[in-house]
Order: structure tokens, then C-alpha cells, then sequence
């Protein structure tokens, strides 16, 4: 069963390191319609900023690409982000998503950034394919406003 | 975003304090001037102020526990100071309070070591001790 988003946004950039800010301020902004609470959009931000981050650090490392953001707003403020990248890919991602797993520790990356998106969305989904790239997909179902 | 960093040195304390952002393009800048500092002044205690961190993801970790690490080896520690609410739960998220102390109040470590004796110092004459330097982004 397909469900038509009541709203959608599609944004692409490249996968310079100034534009992690830029992907979250835009979520953000999309997302104002919603009047969602601080720390609920402070948790969507986080999410985000980390999986663009991977994209720019692992996907792309050392070379430049793109970057496609897409968010789409369903019924009972379900929000859906699709985050991809067609950059280098995961080997194994049971591994890559495992806390303190990094292949860049030299960047002192924590390697936290999985568990992270894990704890402040409701659902992460990681595809990926070597050569190829790789699709993240972040859900979250926002609480009502009283 | 920029960093200013407050030395003091009777105390042997360096205070970072944290304007802005951390993520991972960030965090490269403030990796940059907080270790330059470390060098040049030799602290026991660092303090990152994250009071005015504006947004922080798991970069920000990456940040403490690499400072973490270069204190350790000079036999030093690390202090987070006042981090915002949503700034603390990435924080705990990761268990940076079993790696370091999370503080709301700096003052017990930036006062004189053997200040016992020199109580009546009033709190001016401090800030004037602490040499100032600011660092903005180019």
C-alpha cells in the first residue's frame, strides 16, 4: 500500500562539509509547518546531520559528489527522510552500524553516528550496494501539539 | 562560530568556551585552536564550555574524547561545563559522563591551587589574571 505525502521537499547539494549545516537548517525549515517541539526537532536535526556526514565522510571520502535530501510529511505528522548518496557504498552495514565502529578515526570520528540516528528517530533503514552508494532512510512520528 | 580561550595559569587551567555549531565541519577548526593552546600553555585541567553550543551532533563526542585522550597522556582530565539540555543527551548518549565530569559551575577550577590563603581575592581581579585569547573564524 503507497501513501501520498501530504507535503514533500527534494534538495540536492554537494557533498561539501559546509553544507551538513545547510541540510539541517533546511529539514528544519521544512518542518516549521509542523510546529514540532524543540527537542523533537533538535532530534531530527542530529539524525540528519549525522547522515549527511556519513555521505560526505564515507561515501564520498576524498572526492566530491552529490547528495540528495528528500523529506516527505504523511498524515499524523509521520515524517519520512530519504537521505542518498552515490558514492563508494558499505561493505557490510550490520557492521558499519554497530556503536564505536569507524573506518575514519584519524577525522576522530566517534563512531556513533548510527546509534545516534537510532536513538533520537523511530526508524533507521540503511541500503547500500559497493560502487554504487548508499539510501538512508530516517522516520519519525512527531508528537501532537496540546 | 568561534572558540575563545581563557587561560589561567596559577590554577593550571585552560577554558574553551564553545560558540555555535559542532558538527563535523566545525569540528575541525575547534580541534585546531583548542590543541594549539594545550601546547602552549601545558594545562591539567581542560574545560570545554559548551554554555553556547547552539546544535551538537555525535562530532561534539568526537571532540571530548580526543581531548580526552592528549590530557590523559600529560596526566590532565577534562571537564564539560553547562552544556544546553539537548546538548546533554547526545552527550549521555554516548557515556561521556563515565569519561569526564559534567559540570555547571567552573569557578572551584579556575581559582588559584594553593589559593587557601588567598581567599579575599575579589572575582575582578581573576578575570583580569586570565589572559584572554579569542580566536575567530577567517
Amino acid at each position: 500500500m503507497k501513501r501520498k505525502p501530504l507535503n514533500e521537499m527534494k534538495v540536492s547539494f554537494p557533498s561539501y562539509s559546509e553544507n551538513e549545516r545547510f541540510a539541517r537548517v533546511a529539514v528544519s525549515g521544512f518542518l516549521t509547518q509542523l510546529d514540532p517541539q524543540i527537542d523533537e526537532l533538535a532530534d531530527v536535526k542530529t539524525a540528519v546531520s549525522e547522515g549527511v556526514t556519513n555521505a560526505i565522510v564515507h561515501g564520498y571520502r576524498n572526492t566530491l559528489g552529490e547528495i540528495f535530501m528528500q523529506i516527505r510529511i504523511f498524515e499524523n505528522r509521520h515524517v519520512y527522510i530519504k537521505i542518498r548518496d552515490k558514492g563508494c557504498g558499505i561493505a557490510d552495514v550490520e557492521q558499519a552500524m554497530q556503536p564505536l565502529f569507524t573506518t575514519a578515526p584519524e577525522e576522530e570520528r566517534a563512531g556513533l553516528g548510527f546509534a545516534v540516528m537510532e536513538s533520537f528517530m523511530d526508524k533507521v533503514k540503511v541500503r547500500s550496494k559497493l560502487g554504487e552508494g548508499t539510501t538512508l532512510i530516517l522516520e519519525k512520528t512527531l508528537k501532537e501539539r496540546v | 562560530m568561534n572558540v575563545e580561550i581563557k587561560n589561567y595559569p596559577s590554577a593550571r587551567t585552560l577554558v574553551a568556551e564553545i560558540c555555535g555549531d559542532i558538527d563535523h565541519h566545525t569540528a575541525k577548526y575547534f580541534r585546531g585552536e583548542i590543541d594549539k593552546a594545550i601546547r602552549s600553555h601545558n594545562p591539567l585541567t581542560l574545560i570545554l564550555d559548551y554554555s553556547q553550543v547552539t546544535f551538537m551532533d555525535s562530532s561534539g563526542i568526537g571532540l571530548v574524547m580526543g581531548r580526552y585522550r592528549i590530557m590523559s597522556e600529560m596526566g590532565g582530565e577534562v571537564i564539560v561545563a553547562s552544556p544546553p539540555a539537548y546538548i546533554r543527551k547526545v552527550l549521555q548518549l554516548a557515556g561521556m559522563h563515565r569519561l569526564t565530569k559534567i559540570v555547571t559551575d567552573i569557578a572551584p577550577y579556575i581559582q588559584e591551587k594553593k589559593a587557601a590563603q588567598e581567599q579575599n581575592e575579589s572575582p575582578d581581579d581573576k578575570t583580569k589574571e586570565s589572559d584572554k585569547i579569542e580566536t575567530k573564524t577567517p
